[in-house]
């Protein structure tokens, strides 16, 4: 798993973007995690008969090869869906810079190597204003650091110290707790009869 | 020390602490549904594992489902289904599958089952899993790595949440419900405004709430991003869930869940019940609402470039003209269905708004009832009459259907629908359909008028 993120960088401002327009509903019947690429911001994308949308900032010279989006207030809102993320991280996002991200997608990105780089709303501004530029810019979120870095400037960004391990580690989340197996079987036997859940079949 | 009840839900089910600073939370009850555990359990399988505990877990068919008939209505959604079945058969899970009593939306079957109880832990693969709050037990929305976690391990990575405590005190006025005071709060709060936090609800005004409404509130609170929607366990929260399959079955201490006083906040909010309107989305976020009274918002002087894009674009997407009022808005469908507002308590509070009218003509009205079980309520009672009479569609099979358009309802490009729901995203009930989100007496009043109407009028009608 990489340390660092680093590529061409997109503007994508609008606030609340929710899952239905980061995955529409239709790329959700599917019962594996591939193929979803072509789902992803679909009707922001592409006009009903497929023909890109030129408006939509990824369809556009440079910005078809962005890797990092920076994105207006509460992205990821809405629904649980980790097939959002998936769809991000099919089409090559692997950063996303924003003020504040819901909570479900902050940690299904977590649990995909997306690194979320929470800012404050003067940094984001200023990356935003940036990466408009028509020629593109790169920038280089640092996980280790915890800074994004466009030309010589530096701004830190938020990551709470779990999802910063499990970016640099790369680990498996469900093996990884399974190692503390012990604890789990210890909290379950302090539970009383009527505190264990059996569904009725 | 004073502890707020989402701390004390917190410490009762941690397991341990983890070297990275998370913790290993234990997990009393996780819910599936067809569309999010699929790559879960292969992900079990491509790993070898094993489900920890499989009696502690339900599946149920909801999101992609018909609901004109039993039968799947195409072939990939039959696949998502069969395969769900098929999980849990290998699993040993229950599973509430089609033309099971017990099937339906998994927020309304876990209360009429009688699974949830104050001071549980529960999970599930869906954001509105925040609804059993209501009952002062912790419940939130996971993604399907987090399905695959729970299946193996029967618990979470967990970080804590800062706490938020809103404050509604005062009584609601007549036609307005506890989708009203909700959206109220999406509206004070903002669409985000709570990422991050866990929401408690309290005051004199929530206490009022039966149980259903307090479901609505708790279940809505993720839309100003709670990740956790809390209300204080109370006698009315154990009556509910007595007489049910699992009654008697579970018991986590009861009236014991609630905040200590003196409990500390780390923000808080306070609302007048009194200055809460019947309220209808005007936009495509849940936040962008306004009194049924009042006007589409309009450009104002001090607004910054960036809230002038998103109002136009919002109003662009919605095609309504700033300064329109709500009233004229003409819609071509109504629905009422969800885990917003399908119980059976909002069955019959739509049924008395339409008792001896008609639909308007050109309306297409729907009603799905949130499970199998609400809908034979429901027709004991006689409800399913007076929605026919009146005009209305009513599905015999029960699931998350045009909330979501995930299965063959789905609005047109361009459809305008009043709708019971919880969202009204761009592309939510179908690509370009606009949706405006309100209680459903008020998509029962819209759905007579042909246009968004005030509940209100029918109220003293009935009075008079
Ligand atoms: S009814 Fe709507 S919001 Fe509720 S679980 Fe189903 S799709 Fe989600």
């Amino acid at each position: 798993m990489p340390k660092t993120v680093h590529g061409l960088a997109a503007a994508l401002p609008l606030a609340n973007v929710d899952t239905d327009v980061i995955m529409p509903k239709r790329f959700l019947i599917t019962i594996t995690r591939e193929g979803l690429a072509e789902g992803t911001f679909a009707d922001l994308r592409f006009h009903e008969d497929n023909t890109p949308r030129t408006d939509f900032v990824l369809n556009t010279h440079p910005w078809h090869e962005a890797r990092i989006l920076v994105v207006g207030d509460n992205f990821g809102c809405g629904s649980s869906r980790e097939h959002a993320v998936w769809g991000l991280v099919q089409l090559g996002v692997q950063g996303i810079i924003g003020t504040s991200f819901a909570g479900i997608f902050y940690d299904n990105a977590r649990k995909n190597g997306l690194a979320l780089a929470m800012v404050s709303p003067e940094v984001r501004d200023r990356l935003m204003h940036a990466a408009s530029h028509e020629d593109g810019v790169n920038y280089t979120i640092d996980i280790e650091n915890r800074v994004i870095r466009m030309g010589e400037a530096k701004l830190p960004f938020e990551m709470d110290d779990a999802t910063q391990t499990a970016h640099l580690e790369g680990r498996d989340d469900t093996l990884n707790s399974l190692e503390f197996a012990d604890a789990i079987r210890k909290y379950e036997s302090g539970l009383g009869e009527r505190q264990r859940v059996r569904v009725i079949q | 020390m004073s502890r707020t009840l989402y701390d004390k839900l917190v410490d009762a089910h941690k397991v341990c602490d983890l070297p990275d600073g998370d913790m290993l939370v234990y997990v009393d009850f996780h819910i599936m549904n067809e569309y999010t555990s699929p790559q879960a359990f292969s992900g079990l399988d491509q790993k070898g594992l094993s489900v920890w505990r499989p009696e502690a877990h339900l599946s149920v068919v909801d999101h992609v489902n018909a609901t004109r008939q039993r039968d799947p209505h195409d072939a990939a959604s039959k696949l998502l289904i069969d395969n769900l079945e098929a999980n849990c058969k290998k699993h040993n899970i229950a599973f509430y599958g089609l033309g099971d009593r017990r099937q339906g939306i998994e927020h309304v079957v876990v209360p009429e089952q009688g699974l949830v109880a104050p001071g549980m832990l529960i999970a599930c693969g869906d954001s509105h899993t925040t609804t059993y709050g209501a009952f002062g037990a912790l419940g939130f929305g996971i993604g399907t790595s987090e399905v695959e976690h729970v299946l193996a391990t029967q618990t979470l990575r967990y970080k804590r949440l800062k706490t938020m405590l809103v404050k509604i005190d005062g009584d609601i006025a007549p036609g307005v419900t506890a989708k009203d005071i909700i959206m109220k709060v999406v509206q004070v709060v903002g669409a985000g405004g709570a990422n991050g936090y866990a929401v408690e609800f309290s005051g004199s005004a929530i206490r009022a709430q039966e149980m259903s409404g307090r479901m609505t509130i708790c279940n809505m609170a993720v839309e100003l991003g709670g990740r956790a929607a809390l209300i204080g366990a109370d006698q009315k929260a154990l009556e509910t869930i007595k007489g049910r399959a699992h009654s008697g079955t579970l018991d986590f201490g009861g009236l014991a869940w609630n905040s200590d006083a003196g409990a500390e906040y780390d923000t808080m909010f306070e609302i007048d019940a009194a200055e809460i309107a019947p309220l209808v989305s005007w936009g495509t976020s849940p936040d962008q609402s306004v009194p049924v009274d009042s006007l589409v918002p309009a450009e104002t002087e001090g607004m910054t470039p960036k809230a002038r894009e998103a109002l136009n674009r919002a109003l662009n997407y919605m095609d309504l003209r700033a300064g329109q009022a709500i009233t004229d808005i003409e819609i071509d469908s109504a629905f009422i269905g969800s885990c917003t507002n399908s119980r059976i308590e909002d069955l019959r509070a739509a049924a008395s708004i339409l008792q001896g009218k008609k639909v308007a003509g050109s309306v297409n009205a729907i009603v799905v009832p949130g499970s199998t079980y609400t809908r034979l309520q429901a027709e004991a009672e006689g409800i399913d009459r007076v929605f026919i009479e009146a005009g209305f569609d009513w599905r015999p099979e029960s699931g998350c259907s045009m909330c979501l358009a995930m299965n063959d309802d789905i609005a047109l490009d361009g459809e305008r629908i009043a709708s019971s729901t919880n969202r009204n995203f761009e592309g939510r009930q179908g690509r370009g359909a606009r949706t405006h989100l309100m209680n459903p007496e008020m998509v029962a009043a819209a759905a007579i008028h042909g246009r968004i109407a005030d509940v209100r009028e029918f109220l003293s009608e009935g009075a008079e």
